[in-house]
């Protein structure tokens, strides 16, 4: 796989044997991928296969059981509380239900990360407030609560958030989960201009394939059977051409069981996630 | 920490940056016919940098123009504050009827005060402050609790006609559930009953026996202390610790169960939300907190002996002796009937304020402390209520 990374020198991400475990059940085995800067990179498989775990093993939520992950070329597994501080500012996180903090407004939840982190004036985090809200097309709902929101505003909001400090990396968690296609087709458009001009690096994992193949500029597929990362590559590759028919069958919605070749539904997928049923 | 000369003074707090880092600029000049708004620096590592009112300032002082552009000379890399100021300039011409044209930005930057404008604005959401009059809120206070009132009457209803279907043996009810909770809210509830009980033995025996003893009548410190925890303190302070540990846990399980729409799929399923959680709980704690109250007088009549014990001259058995022929079976009989009200009580407020649960986590929060609320002064007025009644009967 490595092959597919060509001359960049660092990748902005990099996973090394990783093994993901809790306590004596290992989740998966050696996992490796590089992720480019700017690239928006997918992680996709069957529900409970891992995918979430993933990513909070990249954000340093949960301590791999081995292996290494590195930003920038610098490990972050194995840094200090400092340096891991320092790097989790670099971060945006949008959480499955928004994670919107229930006791501040809109206004108050994408103020508080610049509150603490950034040296700027109450006047100025007001303005970059607004200007987050408006990027997400919120704009005069600052002074709203988070339960007076309907699910797509929410994790809208929630994105405001985790760009509220310009970050290099983002991660999405399921981020069309729930939501009706087009909003979640919105939500995708938004994803591909915040990564289009803010240059930021984008790791996002889900399990709709429209988002996916919109989206996706190269995807890792976690194999709950096998336990290991099967395959990568750009989406649209994975499914014609991926040596694994697992892979294949699950980009282009086919029954691994039945093995019959039935065609890939050209239609819109339908909107209701049969695996979140 | 700033390098080149010119350079605003920095703050203390600001991130390091490169030495050579040129600071942020905003400037407004004429050029030909247009007013040219412009840009330059450091926007991403400076620590200060022009914001918006520095912009709207400039504006001002600006000359006429009919054509605003927006351009950036030597612009370093940038960040989210150099976006707000560009978007000002956007709205503020436009608002005044202006072109603008900001194609002399950066690519990446035009794209984000498109994006920043693609939903235009929702004027009909912003919150009205003006307040209703007096009358108004004052009515509609008033209608909110008899809603209240209501409410609570209902859910009574409700938990009664459960109680009906439960003798008969209709209910939806799951024995397991009910053993689970008896455990939670009896055996594990026993030590912190049994030691608030003690205290409080204690600080009525100090009572009695500072007061009693200048009468010469320090004997009758077994009396006040037999009736007393018998009668009142016992059962009252039982149940205001169960109110406090298990009715606050009630009304938050179920404020969970309702944010996480749990009680709706009993609904759903044509169960009754009543007979399957409250029921339970109110039938542990009917049953256990009279076990709690027998152990929390026992706790408090030895509390005060041990202080009467060390302060005045008097032997075990006469203290026992006087706390026997004081305290009768109907004292007793009293204070453990009421501990299974309270009790009842405690239960019916916990899960009336869980069941009645916003769909937030900040509702959890309310209905837990509505609940405590709710179930001491519930504890209390009955109290009161059968204080006058006892009174009146001749107990």
């Amino acid at each position: 796989m490595d092959a597919s990374i060509p001359t960049t020198p660092t990748p902005k991400i990099e996973i090394r044997h990783l093994d993901m475990a809790f306590g004596p059940f290992v989740l998966m085995r050696d996992i490796n991928a590089a992720i480019r800067s700017g690239e928006i990179f997918v992680i996709i498989g069957g529900s409970g296969c891992g995918k979430s775990t993933l990513l909070r093993h990249l954000i340093g939520f949960l301590q791999p059981a081995r292996g290494d992950i590195l930003y920038d070329g610098r490990n972050f597994t194995a840094a200090g509380p400092d340096e891991r501080e320092r790097r989790l500012r670099q971060f945006g996180v949008l959480f499955q239900g928004g994670a919107l903090w229930s006791s501040m407004t809109l206004a108050e939840n994408v103020a508080l990360p610049l509150a603490q982190y950034s040296p700027l004036s109450q006047a100025e985090i007001a303005d970059i407030v607004r200007v987050k809200l408006a990027l997400v097309g919120l704009k005069g709902f600052e002074d709203y609560y988070p339960a007076e929101l309907s699910g797509g505003m929410r994790k809208r909001a929630g994105l405001a958030r985790a760009i509220a400090l310009d970050p290099e990396i983002l991660f999405f968690d399921e981020p069309s989960a729930g939501l009706d296609p087009l909003t979640s087709q919105r939500l995708d458009a938004l994803i591909l201009e915040l990564r289009d001009s803010l240059g930021a690096t984008v790791v996002v994992v889900t399990h709709e394939l429209d988002s996916i193949f919109t989206i996706g500029d190269r995807a890792i597929f976690l194999d709950a059977r096998t336990r290991t990362a099967t395959a990568q590559g750009h989406p649209r590759d994975l499914r014609d051409h991926s040596p694994d028919p697992g892979v294949r069958a699950f980009l282009s919605r086919r029954d691994v069981l039945e093995g019959i070749a039935t065609p890939p539904a050209p239609a819109a997928p339908d909107p209701i996630d049969p695996t979140r049923l | 920490m700033t390098g080149a000369a010119g350079m605003p003074m920095t703050a203390s707090a600001a991130p390091p940056r490169p030495a050579s880092a040129p600071a942020a600029r905003l400037a407004v000049r004429a050029a030909g016919d247009d007013l040219v708004v412009e840009f330059g620096g450091d926007w991403k590592n400076a620590p200060r940098a022009p914001g918006v009112a520095d912009l709207e300032a400039q504006l001002a002082a600006g000359p006429h123009a009919a054509r605003w552009r927006v351009v950036g000379r030597e612009l370093g890399p940038w960040d989210s504050r150099l976006l707000a100021v560009v978007l000002r300039v956007v709205e503020r011409g436009e608002h005044q009827g202006r072109t603008v044209d900001i194609r002399g930005v950066p690519e990446g930057l035009q794209k984000l005060v498109r994006l920043a404008r693609a939903v235009p604005e929702r004027t009909d959401v912003h919150r009205g402050t003006a307040r209703e009059p007096w009358r108004q809120r004052l009515g509609e206070g008033a209608m909110a609790r008899a809603r209240g009132v209501r409410d609570v009457v209902a859910f009574v209803g409700e938990c009664a006609q459960g109680v009906g279907r439960l003798v008969r043996g209709r209910a939806q009810y799951r024995w397991r559930d009910a053993w689970v909770i008896i455990q939670e809210s009896g055996a594990e509830a026993l030590p912190i009953v049994l030691l608030i009980n003690l205290l409080v033995g204690l600080i009525l025996g100090f009572v009695g026996a500072v007061q009693l003893a200048r009468f010469g009548a320090s004997i009758y410190v077994a009396d006040l202390v037999g009736i007393a925890v018998t009668r009142e303190m016992g059962c009252m302070m039982t149940g205001i610790i169960m109110c406090g540990r298990t009715g606050a846990a009630f009304a938050a399980q179920l404020g969970t169960m309702k944010v996480n729409e749990e009680i709706d799929a009993f609904r759903a399923l044509a169960i009754s939300p009543t007979d399957f959680l409250v029921l339970p709980r109110v039938v542990a704690l009917a049953l256990m907190m009279p076990l709690l109250v027998v152990f929390g007088n026992l706790m408090g009549i030895l509390g005060g002996m041990a202080v009467a014990l060390a302060m005045l001259d008097l032997s075990l058995v006469e203290y026992w002796n006087e706390t026997v022929a004081a305290v009768t079976l109907t004292n007793y009989l009293l204070g453990v009937a009421k501990g299974a009200c309270f009790g009842i009580l405690v239960a019916v407020t916990g899960c009336l304020r869980g069941i009645q649960c916003g769909s937030n986590a900040a509702a959890v929060g309310h209905a837990t402390t509505s609940a405590v609320v709710t179930g001491i002064t519930a504890i209390i007025a009955a109290d009161a209520l059968c204080a006058v009644l006892c009174n009146v009967l001749g107990i």
